[in-house]
């Protein structure tokens, strides 16, 4: 059509994969370390590192569930402590799967298509972590239904008018739509599976999850509509997550935690640990798997410019925090903040301020980008930090209130600390369970990145 | 089919051959056909004009059910059923409805688009004629095919194989049922 306005081509962008790959030998690297009968003896230590810390969870929830959530350290006024310190820190890492698969696809940020698989499991699992928390510490966790309003006997419903009801509408439409979003992005490469396993078994598990997926160019269409429109609703969806985690704060009264910039701050501090996860999980995978050139040093220093750039909004907040206390006149919140910088806590604050501040800052030199041992640590600086954050927010807040008589310091117990790292335990075990029957890379998206990929037009004149 | 063939199938190396194939059989004058690839082509969506489908409809209305479904839920519940008089506070209290109602938006419209998915393209579906192909396994990996199928008005088993031979496939086989 010669009305039609021409548009400007962009620049030839720069190949995300390493040269030299090709439809089949992208396919077979992913697929091998399903398929293949050798498990690396990598994969065994991760493993059982999980297990053994998943027994030690499900050890310290039978003594919570037959003594009571008393064996932990909450007491008035700390009610909560380490179990919500846990579900925010476990949200906030899931955030950063849905970022990447969702925002940076209708971003046409092609390069995520080699992470996003993982990051999205990722998500899953945190999100799966996150949960453990509020519904153990309601106490008696077998009755975690109360929370969803149905028809019953008791003749009680839900304050649909309470944060903390919003947010089990929130974390549950939320560990909802993950689950589907990655389910249709396996389909394709379950289908793949299905045709490259030479096990009986495994052709039919794979075959009967692939739903007889068989990429017909009718079913493509409707497959990137659904990718589109999943992305798309996936979007606000995880911005409105951590916002309302964050209601639970700023709607209570207490010193510390009522503020109005609490949303976008736990919203950049989710995407920030989350891609601090995301690079301590990248990096021992793609050296221990020989992934070097799907996920390459450029994705490390995508992810690593992303947690530098949230970082820098974090530290903005700790800084606004401190500016709208001092500000604010409210004799209350001055001393809020003024204990928590030099009160019972002032070493958890400034370690918090040192990981998440100062210590990503290191990420402006190019030269530590390009290092991944380098990028490992400073990932599981911010996962620290990010964990002190929350940590701080919750509980210095809650142990010098308006009433200084009815002051507490919280003292952690060994089950606060058991249910803690029995989660990463969860995750652990769910993620190495996860990198050995399932393909860690979406194999079709990584096809589409190849220069083979794009179809070349005869010029019609 | 009375022909006793599903159709016949022309398998390609890369996506630039199966895409002008599938012009050239539109051209032809064939529609009932269908192309299989390893991962999507914007370009064969356009050769057989496959743009337009029913799913950003069916999410719209899973969308609307859900935030009506949401607010009518809480509505019911807190004016209704379950009415709490908290120091004369009224009981439709619209602002504090938002976060549920726009949860459960989300909810339905992912739901439905995930269903709505599966629904327009028939799936599951594990057993499907082409899956007859011994090399059609393939389709998962490297390779590219393009099917005729017999319900097509102008297929004939033999001029239909001899027009795919003209485009230059690897390899060009009947689909059994």
């Amino acid at each position: 059509m010669p009305d039609e306005p021409q548009l400007v081509e962009p620049p030839a962008p720069r190949e995300i994969i390493a040269p030299g790959y090709t439809f089949g030998t992208v396919t077979d690297q992913i697929a091998t370390v399903v398929l293949t009968r050798r498990t690396p003896l990598f994969w065994f230590g991760g493993f059982a590192v999980g297990l053994a810390l998943l027994l030690l969870f499900l050890f310290a929830v039978a003594v919570l569930v037959t003594s009571g959530i008393g064996i932990w350290g909450i007491q008035r006024p700390v009610m909560w402590a380490y179990d919500i310190t846990n579900f925010v820190w476990w949200i906030g890492i899931g955030h950063a799967g849905t970022l990447i698969s969702a925002i940076l696809l209708l971003l046409n940020q092609r390069w995520r298509n080699s992470i996003n698989r993982f990051a999205e499991a990722m998500t899953l699992f945190a999100v799966s972590c996150a949960l453990m928390f509020p519904v153990l510490h309601l106490g008696r966790p077998w009755l975690f239904y109360w929370l969803f309003p149905y028809p019953n006997t008791m003749g009680v419903q839900p304050n649909f008018r309470s944060p903390l009801v919003w947010d089990v509408f929130a974390v549950s439409t939320y560990a909802t739509v993950s689950l589907l979003f990655w389910y249709v992005g396996l389909m394709p490469d379950l289908a793949t599976l299905r045709d490259r396993t030479h096990s009986r078994f495994a052709r039919f598990m794979y075959g009967i999850m692939a739903m007889g997926w068989r990429g017909s160019a009718r079913h493509w269409a409707v497959y990137e509509t659904a990718s589109l429109l999943l992305a798309g609703l996936a979007t606000p969806l995880v911005l409105s997550v951590h916002t309302v985690v964050s209601l639970d704060f700023t709607i209570a009264i207490l010193p510390g935690w009522h503020s109005t910039f609490f949303p976008p701050y736990f919203v950049a501090g989710a995407i920030y640990s989350g891609f601090a996860m995301v690079l301590a999980l990248a990096i021992p995978l793609r050296a221990v798997y020989g992934l070097e050139g799907l996920i390459t040093d450029k994705h490390l220093d995508n992810s690593a410019k992303v947690m530098l750039a949230t970082g820098l909004i974090v530290g903005y907040a700790y800084i606004l925090e401190a500016f709208s206390a001092w500000y604010s006149g409210n004799v209350y919140e001055m001393a809020a903040m003024w204990n928590r910088m030099t009160g019972p806590y002032r070493f958890h604050y400034w370690t918090l301020v040192f990981c998440n501040i100062v210590a990503p800052n290191v990420l402006w030199f190019k030269r530590v980008r390009g290092k991944p041992a380098w990028l490992f640590v400073s990932s599981l600086v911010v996962l620290v930090g990010m964990w002190l954050e929350r940590f701080v927010i919750i509980v210095s807040s809650l142990a010098q209130d308006n009433l200084p008589a009815s002051w507490r310091v919280f003292q952690a117990t060994r089950w606060d600390w058991a249910t803690y790292l029995g989660t990463i335990g969860l995750f652990l075990f769910l993620f190495f369970l996860f990198i050995r029957l399932l393909p860690m890379i979406s194999i079709f998206e990584v096809r589409t990145l190849l220069p083979q990929a794009k179809v070349e037009e005869e010029v019609h004149g | 089919m009375t022909k006793g063939i599903y159709g016949v199938i022309a398998e390609f190396d890369n996506p630039t051959a199966l895409v002008s194939a599938a012009r050239a059989a539109r051209e032809k004058g064939y529609r009932k056909l269908d192309a299989y690839s390893p991962f999507p082509i914007e370009e064969l969506t356009d050769a057989l004009d496959l743009h337009k489908n029913k799913l950003p409809l069916i999410v719209l209305i899973g969308g609307i059910v859900g935030g009506i479904l949401g607010y009518a839920l809480q509505y019911y519940v807190t004016v209704v059923y379950f009415p709490i008089n908290v120091a004369g506070r009224p009981l439709h209290s619209w602002p504090a409805y938002i976060i549920i109602t726009f949860e459960l938006t989300i909810l339905i419209a992912a739901i439905s688009a995930v269903l709505g998915l599966l629904a327009l393209c028939g799936l599951p579906m594990p057993y499907h004629p082409v899956f007859n192909v011994p090399r059609f396994a393939l389709a998962s990996r490297n390779r590219f095919f393009l099917c005729i199928e017999a319900a097509d008005p102008l297929f004939d088993r033999d001029r239909t194989c001899e027009f795919l031979e003209t485009l230059e496939p690897r390899e060009v086989s009947e689909v059994a049922h």
